[in-house]
């Protein structure tokens, strides 16, 4: 434990000391921030109408603004994913510091778990940065907590197995932009088996549903929660951890 | 301390290490001799556990490699043939980082970091980033992190290159004072090299031993002479007699074979002269059969003129 945590400090530190960790949790808050503005402009019309129809009772934000503004956030995340993780293994092998590493008296999962937990901060205080928002709408507006609260929970779930996704490709290569790239069509490819879905037919078409990572977001994004999803999310965030395992141990025998 | 035995490693088709089998005993230092791909770098990463060998066993201190993996790299300090260095990190926190890893208790980590920083003259460099440090710098550095948490082993990979002559110098003197701690492996392709630090070497090429010997022998046997072996039928005395006049011929051994009247004969000759036509001939003449003829001592030979036998760098 002292081990991953020591791995951990280090590439948290990496990350906050460069520009990448601010470069990623900037950028995703600005693109995060330009759809709240859009949404709430249009939120705030519908409710200016609504109220000069004189209707009594007021709109629900959790349905109108926040719903699709988690919707929103969770393809804007498949986009940053990329990002957070490409360095994770590949600047290591390229370096040759992951020699260091495989050659110190670590286990590989040490390794791989301070690694993926790294990552998975970085991600999870971008994560946190937009929830600025939120308090926004807390302030101005009467939202329920609860769905609010799952929608967030949903987002860090898919996230650790997206971040988990993004290490396992980047263990496999010692070129960031090939990491980010594959990941990116990882990313990519788990969002639009979702659309491929509506066309498999019957024997594929669920199949494809399930593996859409978008698919189990939304019950998160209506602030349900199910734990199916919740299922799914550990159980491809721990598959991708043993591929990065595998991937490790075979990178040895490659050399 | 260490045992290589009969290690192999393919990459694809490549046998880059092709058995080999040698020990280091306790405070030696080994030289690991031999021209570039000749499988140094291979063996230095099979013995400290970052790739698996395809057969074959290496033991330190009586550990498995492979069974007792974290056993072994507690024991072990590699610098391998480029520093692991984190470029963007201060050579403090660099330092600390890797003897946290190493296992050095919390408590003392900056009294351990202080203790090699000391050993490799980078007191003055601590509180750099390392992407600002020279070349030489970075090789201390390097260093200095294989000396953490006090290794009884170092694994030295081609631990002078790049570097300027008064670095050289100061890091043979270096290696040598290490020796009365620690047990040392140490790779290069420059002949000159071992003969200053090691007190032992084994020669590789193709990633096999051709010689494994103390300096000082190799050198000898290099000027001394050149061996060719033959198998040859007919009378054993009489073809003994008749291959100890042949000129330039030094010396003759006798290895009787099964089969009547066939032998094997180590001619050893005067080095530089090409006795094998000669030889041939008068086997010939005498109505003998020339069964084989090799030459055995002319690889180590060819080996050696692979090798960088002059310092180019250091005058
Ligand atoms: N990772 C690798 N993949 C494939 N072949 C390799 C790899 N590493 C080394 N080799 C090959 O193995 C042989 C030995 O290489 P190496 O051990 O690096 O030799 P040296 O360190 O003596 O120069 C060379 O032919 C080299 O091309
Ligand atoms: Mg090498």
């Amino acid at each position: 434990m002292g081990n991953v945590y020591t791995i951990f400090k280090r590439d948290v530190r990496s990350y906050f000391s460069s520009p990448i960790a601010y470069v990623v949790i900037g950028l995703f808050l600005a693109v995060t921030g330009i759809f709240f503005y859009l949404m709430l402009t249009s939120f705030l019309q519908y409710s200016y109408a609504a109220m000069m129809q004189r209707q009594n009772v007021p709109l629900n934000v959790n349905l109108m603004m926040i719903r699709p503004f988690l919707l929103n956030t969770c393809v804007i995340v498949l986009f940053m994913i990329p990002m957070i993780t490409m360095r994770s293994f590949s600047e290591d092998k390229k370096s040759g510091t992951m020699e260091l590493l495989l050659t110190s008296p670590l286990t590989n999962w040490q390794i791989i778990l301070g690694k993926f937990f790294a990552t998975y901060f970085l991600y999870v205080v971008m994560i946190l940065v937009t929830f600025l928002f939120m308090i926004f709408l807390f302030i101005w507006g009467k939202p329920q907590l609860m769905p609010v609260l799952i929608g967030y929970l949903g987002l860090l779930l898919m996230g650790a197995a997206l971040v988990a996704l993004g290490n396992f490709i980047s263990s496999l290569t010692e070129n960031q932009i090939v990491a980010a790239v594959g990941t990116f069509a990882g990313t990519m490819f788990l969002w639009v088996i979702g659309f491929a879905a509506d066309f498999a037919g019957k024997i594929f078409g669920p199949f494809f549903g399930y593996i859409s990572i978008v698919q189990h977001f939304e019950d998160f994004s209506k602030g349900v929660f199910d734990t199916s999803h919740l299922v799914f999310y550990v159980s491809l965030t721990f598959l991708m951890l043993f591929c990065t395992y595998q991937s490790v141990e075979s990178s040895k025998w490659r050399g | 301390m260490i045992e290589v035995k009969n290690l192999v490693k393919h990459y694809g088709s490549v046998r880059a290490v092709d058995d080999i089998s040698f020990t280091v005993e306790k405070g030696e230092i080994l030289g690991f001799l031999g021209p570039n791909a000749a499988g140094k770098t291979t063996t230095m990463r099979i013995i400290t556990g970052f790739m698996p060998a395809s057969s074959g066993t290496v033991t330190v201190a009586g550990f498995d490699v492979f069974d007792q993996g974290i056993e072994v790299k507690k024991r072990i300090g590699y610098l391998p043939e480029n520093p692991p260095l984190y470029a963007d990190m201060r050579v403090v926190d660099y330092l600390r980082f890797v003897a946290a890893i190493k296992g050095v208790d919390k408590n003392t980590i900056d009294v351990e970091v202080h203790r090699v920083a000391e050993r490799m003259s980078i007191n003055d460099v601590l509180e750099k980033h390392i992407s600002k440090l020279s070349k030489g710098y970075k090789q201390r550095v390097g260093f200095a992190q294989a000396l953490l948490n006090n290794p009884p082993v170092l694994v030295l990979d081609e631990p002078t290159v790049g570097l300027d002559p008064k670095q050289i110098i100061e890091v043979r003197e270096l290696i040598k004072s290490l020796a009365h701690e620690h047990t040392v492996i140490l790779s290069t392709h420059i002949l000159p090299e071992v003969s200053m630090t090691c007190s032992r070497v084994v020669i590789i090429n193709d990633g096999k031993v051709v010689a494994m010997d103390t300096p000082d022998n190799l050198t000898a046997r290099l000027k001394g002479s050149e061996s060719i072996l033959l198998e040859v039928e007919g009378a054993i005395q009489d073809v003994q007699n008749e291959l100890e006049k042949t000129p330039n011929v030094l010396s003759v051994a006798i290895q009787p074979l099964a089969i009547p009247e066939t032998a094997q004969y180590v001619v050893e000759s005067t080095v530089g002269f090409d006795i094998r036509k000669e030889l041939a001939a008068r086997i010939v003449k005498n109505g003998w059969g020339l069964l084989e003829m090799k030459t055995s001592g002319l690889s180590l030979e060819e080996i050696f003129l692979r090798l960088t036998t002059k310092e180019e760098e250091v005058n």
